[in-house]
């Protein structure tokens, strides 16, 4: 007779029937069943096939801790390999498939691996297939891969969606067992925030499973009823079948939240979760008990069967044998007989207590034996006990097999940052560590296996936190507990049974036996780290969580030790496996990481942009026309029409640094290599910046835009870096210099116009006399545009042509770009990408990050000029002051050319002396850059070479091996491309353009969810008051004169907002600011969301891990935080509403990841 | 490394908000330091198992850069300060006025113990 389902009681649902399929077979089951227990319902035993010999094998612990009955559940995309079907709640229309079988589940030719057993031991694969290495890829792994295995994750997107939040509480109880309960509802009582998690579908732990009574409930009743208060109250959040994995420093907890067959909102969910305290109530596993052929389908741990047969009806058989060593086998008989089944007790002691006895009354008791075998091949058909005092052995029919061989209290949450398990011999338990950073086991997690006393320590552990924390206290009296043999305390330990005759498994999942680790204490290998290794135990996706305890009792008993003397493997996150969907969670393809999107971006995507990612950035690459056959031919039509005409390209992704403050100036010398203090104002200068080494950091330029106010630039690349580095030089280094630094990347569309042209072309959109005289090379003026909007104006150039940059607020951009582009259409202007950029760049021998490697100096450069001798202190000019960096052997900055023009050179090649036997000692430098130039027709290169700028002329070899090219080059000057010779005839008389004003800002559509509704905020100014540290308070009395609302950003500095349709200029005279304080206009550099509704709280704990309880951060209250990965100002503007203050260039991304978390709410 | 860091001036805030630049003890020397100072300074760094002082940037929050005095072995945080002030604490010169009275060679050995 095999597993069935009695006609009657459970908590199943029968009027509930879900149909269901296992290896294409479809069966029905009810709600309230697992996979496994639907499966065992239909008489299906035989669940997995082991890890190396392929043995038939079935449900054995019915838990999270499930070494065998692993299943593949869903199709395609959805396909996920590796789920224990004790844990996967069945659901209608479930599709599960069994793992590592073939052809089938039943019929597996892999268990020929099993007569193979003699052959393939412990240290099997380390032995046979340690020669000849070379066979290790081609052959012994897709060889052994093939043969043992767990389940194959689907090669196909996965197109579920996943989510992660930040959850905050004084009290996080896990597990939501009678100990989990009473410590919520203790807790909770106490006004304190309680999360309860349970990573079973229902709550309850040994309550649904067992026949217990407290007061006058039975064990349902009684959790139904702690659920319903703990619902009731609105400070506790319920979190079913959700898993705490991890343990984490600064009472961090990850959490995964398991939201099968869930209508909408994510499929999975991580939570972070912020725990002031926190309470370990994960129980206990039943030790399995380790005989030979244990693991043969139908015999599984005594709580596994009773809990099935008393929470979903499964029938085990007829007759049933109990293989005990303490209580629980007697409370397991005594659960069965009540069933009407006959039960055989097979008991390792001699003595047993009358409660006991009196539990299993009816059964069959044989004290002083031990199972030694089990009969059957794919399902156990009987046993064989023996008699310990007489030896003698006797064969018994059965139907199935419980062992109930003692407790483990489940204590891994209390062990992974570090602290290792106590050894209590006198209960025989591996009990968790004393508390640390407010974590405390309670209930059998902590060893307590009796109800009553699960219940205490519960309560009390949930009393104890509330009151550390500050919250008063509510007595309420325990209701008496009742239970079969008045608990399970007392348990004889039996590690293995000597008498055993087939296999004794240990380890399940990765068939590690008695005789593997005998193997192993043999061999060497008796550490219990080695031990694992060496025969896997332990491993695998169940970690060991059935079978380290026994193992190292194995190991004891083999060495002649006690347990702690051999002590424990190391305990990590994560406790059960978690998806890699749910741990990325949203950043995943595209939304990897945000995407930055130049103000010009609409401009740019108009004229036909092929865009390349540039760090955060989109950034245009070439402008195709029809009819160009690929980047290149771009690249040189928009080269050529730079040199020859007028360009036009997009370089507001260059870091802008708004810098004032009255040391502003000294500051500067202290940054840059050269003197900008005698910079004047309205002029620019190229600048370097090194780090403390001598190397050099970054390039740009600075511009004084008044007597303390300069505008630094840094390169798109390095933007984040320098700006780390100017903050840091400000606050720790110098923090007596009065200077405030603020990032204007967002605020300013800074607009190239390149080319002999450009002047003429500029001349139709600025209201400015632009000529040599007015606007000579590295001016740097505020204008006006034809239109009246007010803009800055630099003639910089990267390209070596006469060339402007503009910049505009940046919501303008797009609307002066198109003014530009009909300026400049009698001059055939041209839009240019970055490989163009680059092209001219090289031409003229400028470099870029190509070249700043982190490993040149200045004089590398050819730019040892720039180093001012005058200044006796700037970043880096100790260092640099190096023998090894003045060596005039050093790499040093050249151009190439190839003997051949046709022939190619890439970057990354390295130089030969022609002959030379590729090799470090004869390794001459490398090329940074290389291009093709339309103007020389051939192909040109940067390169830093060893005392370059002394071998001009001199032939190379590049090699580049790993493009296999060889190219003969000569070696010259860097600037390959002299000035221009054309001088186009300026052209004047042309009507100024007048750019439109750009359009209001709009939303997507929003999806309509209820609870939650996204909007932009009337446009209103943004200024930031800054002042040095010390005057933050006048600050902060001042700032909030716009719209009543204090926005802090630092010591220092607050963003103020003025009214909706108020200029910034009114904005400007309203706030009464400390005297010396900056005002810094960053109304284009920010955008404002109203995030509103019920859920809004719930939407930003998807963004941020501001805790937004009404006490942190109430009405009023606003900081800077991330959403995601973007930096935005969160200000709550009422309980239900809030703003979001978000980086204008990250806009565009926020907003879509919003839209998103919308949709999964 | 903790999880959490209380920021002085945004309150506790998970650790993806910060970046972390390394050991905060050695105080820049002064220009005209002998070459040794200046080599310890750029170049040696203890590795400190215990309590020490670094210097981590809030760049998702108020963009300060701050000094948190962590346990590298237990990884708790003991205290975190705004690195104005610990600068000044160290009596290193911080950039106003004229020369510091503290010695500013003090070198990358000069570990703060607590
Ligand atoms: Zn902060």
């Amino acid at each position: 007779m095999s597993f069935s389902r009695f006609p009657d009681g459970g908590l199943i649902d029968r009027s509930q029937v879900f149909t269901f399929s296992f290896d294409g077979r479809s069966f029905t089951g009810h709600a309230g069943d697992t996979l496994a227990s639907a499966l065992l319902a239909n008489g299906v035993s035989l669940m997995g096939r082991s890890f190396k010999y392929h043995r038939p094998r079935g449900l054995v612990s019915g838990g999270a801790s499930e070494p065998n009955a692993l299943v593949t559940v869903g199709a395609g995309g959805h396909r996920e390999p590796n789920l224990r079907a004790s844990m996967v709640t069945l659901r209608d229309g479930l599709k599960a498939e069994s793992q590592n079988r073939w052809p089938s589940l039943g019929f597996d030719l892999g268990a020929v691996n099993s007569a193979l057993t003699p052959f393939i031991g412990a240290g099997f694969y380390y032995k046979t297939f340690m020669w000849p290495a070379a066979l290790w890829e081609s052959l012994y792994e897709p060889l052994i891969r093939k043969a043992a295995g767990l389940g194959r994750a689907s090669h196909a997107p996965d197109p579920q969606v996943y989510e992660k939040r930040w959850a905050h509480c004084d009290l996080l109880v896990i597990g939501a067992g009678p100990a989990g309960l009473m410590a919520a509802l203790a807790a909770a009582r106490t006004g304190a925030r309680v999360i309860l998690c349970d990573e079973n579908a229902a709550f309850g732990g040994r309550l649904l499973h067992d026949r217990v009574e407290i007061g006058d409930a039975d064990g349902p009743g009684f959790a139904a009823a702690a659920i319903s208060e703990l619902g009731s109250l609105d400070r506790v959040q319920l979190l079913p079948a959700t898993t705490v994995f991890g343990t984490y420093d600064s009472g961090v907890y990850g959490a995964v939240e398991r939201r099968d067959g869930a209508a909408s909102g994510p499929a999975q969910r991580v939570w972070r979760i912020v725990a002031r305290r926190a309470v370990l109530a994960a129980g206990a596993e039943e030790r399995p008990l380790v005989f030979g052929g244990n693991d043969r389908p139908g015999t599984m741990t005594a709580s596994a069967m009773r809990g099935l047969a008393n929470a979903q009806a499964i029938r085990p058989g007829d007759h049933v044998a109990v293989f005990s060593t303490g209580p629980s086998g007697h409370e397991t008989a005594r659960d069965l007989i009540a069933r009407g089944l006959e039960v055989t007790l097979v008991d390792a002691r001699t003595e047993i207590s009358a409660a006991e006895l009196s539990a299993s009354e009816g059964a069959r008791v044989l004290k002083g034996h031990v199972v030694a075998d089990t009969l059957g091949s794919k399902s156990v058909t009987g046993i064989e006990a023996v008699d310990r005092a007489t030896g003698k052995r006797s064969r018994i029919k059965v139907d199935a097999l419980a062992m109930a061989g003692g407790w483990n209290p489940v204590v891994h949450l209390a062990c992974q940052r570090g602290d290792r398990p106590v050894w209590d011999a006198g209960s025989g338990m591996f009990l968790p560590p004393a508390s640390r950073d407010g974590l405390a086991a309670v209930g059998s997690a902590a060893g307590i296996l009796d109800l009553a006393g699960c219940l205490r320590s519960g309560t009390a552990a949930g009393e104890d936190a509330a009151a550390a924390l500050g919250f008063t206290p509510v007595t309420a009296k325990l209701p008496a507990a009742r239970e079969a043999c008045g608990g399970s305390t007392g348990f004889t330990t039996l590690w293995h049974v000597g008498e055993a005759r087939g296999k004794a498994f240990v380890d399940f999942q990765n068939d590690v036996a008695v005789s593997d680790l005998g193997l192993a204490v043999r061999e060497g290998y008796g550490h219990v780290e080695l031990a694992k290794r060496y025969t896997t135990t332990g491993m695998a996706t169940d970690q060991g969580k059935l079978s380290n305890v026994n193992a190292i009792g194995i190991l004891a008993e083999q060495r002649g030790l006690t347990p702690d003397q051999v002590g424990t493997t190391t305990f990590r996150p994560f406790y059960t496996p978690v998806s890699i969907g749910a741990l990325a969670g949203e950043h995943r393809g595209s939304h990897y990481r945000p995407v930055r999107r130049s103000p010009l971006d609409g401009w740019a995507r108009k004229h036909g942009a092929v865009f390349i990612e540039a760090g955060h950035w989109m950034r245009p690459s070439h402008f195709p026309r029809d009819g160009e056959a690929g980047w290149k031919e771009a690249c040189d039509r928009e080269t050529l029409a730079v040199r020859a005409g007028v360009g036009i390209s997009d370089a507001s992704t260059l870091g802008k640094i708004d810098l004032s403050g009255k040391d502003a100036a000294r500051f500067l010398d202290r940054v840059y290599t050269g003197k900008m203090s005698t910079l004047a104002v309205g002029k620019a200068r190229y600048g370097l910046m090194l780090r403390e080494d001598g190397m050099v950091m970054d390039d740009g330029t600075v511009s004084r835009l008044g007597e303390s106010h300069y505008l630094i630039t840094t390169t798109t690349g390095a933007a984040g870096e320098a700006m780390a580095h100017l903050e840091f030089c400000a606050q720790a280094l110098w923090p007596d210099l009065d200077v405030r630094l603020v990032s204007v990347t967002d605020q300013w569309a800074q607009i190239t116009v390149a080319g002999p042209a450009s002047r003429d072309v500029l001349g139709r959109i600025v209201d400015a006399d632009l000529s040599e005289e007015a606007m000579p090379f590295m001016a740097a003026r505020e204008v006006t545009l034809h239109s009246g909007l007010a803009a800055r104006l630099f003639r910089i150039s990267f390209s070596g042509e006469l060339a402007f940059e503009l910049a505009v607020p940046a919501r303008q951009g797009e609307a002066v770009a198109d003014a530009i582009m009909q300026a400049g259409a009698p001059f055939g202007i041209t839009p240019y990408g970055l490989e163009a950029l680059n092209v001219l760049r090289i031409e003229k021998g400028f470099i870029t990050h190509a070249e700043i490697d982190g490993r040149v100096t200045p004089g590398d450069l050819g730019l040892g000029k720039m180093v001012s001798a005058k200044k006796d202190d700037f970043i880096g000019r100790a260092m640099l002051g190096r023998e090894g960096l003045q060596d005039p052997d050093r790499l040093q900055l050249v151009g190439l050319r190839p003997v051949n023009p046709a022939h190619r050179i890439l970057a990354g090649g390295h130089l030969l002396e022609p002959g030379a036997v590729p090799a470090m000692a004869n390794d001459q430098g490398h090329v940074s850059s290389a291009c093709w130039s339309p103007h020389l027709n051939s192909t040109i290169a940067l390169a830093m070479v060893r005392r370059g700028r002394s071998r001009h002329g001199e032939i190379l070899t590049v090699w580049d091996p790993l493009r296999g090219i060889e190219t003969r080059a000569i070696v010259g000057d860097p600037l390959f491309l002299g000035a221009s010779a054309i001088k186009a005839p300026p052209r004047r008389g042309l009507a100024p353009v007048i750019p439109a004003r750009a359009p209001g800002l709009r939303l997507p559509d929003l999806p309509a969810v209820s609870g939650i509704e996204l909007a932009l905020c009337p446009e209103a100014p943004v200024l930031l008051l800054s002042a040095p540290v010390g005057l933050d308070a006048a600050v902060r009395a001042a700032a909030p004169a716009g719209d009543g609302i204090l926005r802090p950003v630092q010591p220092g500095q607050a963003l103020a907002v003025g009214r909706p349709g108020e200029s910034a200029d009114a904005l400007a005279a309203r706030l009464d600011g400390p005297a010396g304080a900056s005002l810094c206009e960053l109304t284009d550099a920010r955008l404002r969301l109203e995030l509103s509704g019920a859920r809004a709280g719930d939407l930003i704990s998807t963004q941020s891990a501001i805790d937004l309880d009404d006490e942190g951060f109430g009405p009023g209250a606003s900081a800077p935080t991330l959403f995601g990965h973007v930096p935005v100002q969160l200000t709550r503007l009422d309980a239900a509403s809030f703003e979001v203050m978000v980086f204008s260039t990250y806009a565009g991304d926020l907003v879509e990841s919003l839209i998103r978390a919308i949709r999964r709410l | 490394m903790a999880s959490l860091i209380p920021c002085p001036h945004c309150g506790l805030r998970p650790k993806e908000e910060f970046s972390i630049r390394g050991d905060a003890a050695p105080v820049r020397p002064r220009p005209d330091a002998p070459f040794d100072a200046w080599d310890a300074y750029v170049h040696l760094r203890d590795n400190v198992r215990g309590v020490m002082h670094e210097h981590w940037q809030h760049v998702g929050g108020c963009r300060r850069w701050l000094v948190v005095e962590r346990d590298t072995f237990t990884h708790a945080v003991h205290a975190v300060t705004d690195a104005a002030d610990f600068t000044r604490a160290q009596g290193a010169p911080t950039g106003g006025g004229g020369a510091s009275a503290a010695s500013g060679t003090r070198t990358g050995k000069g570990r703060a113990k607590r």
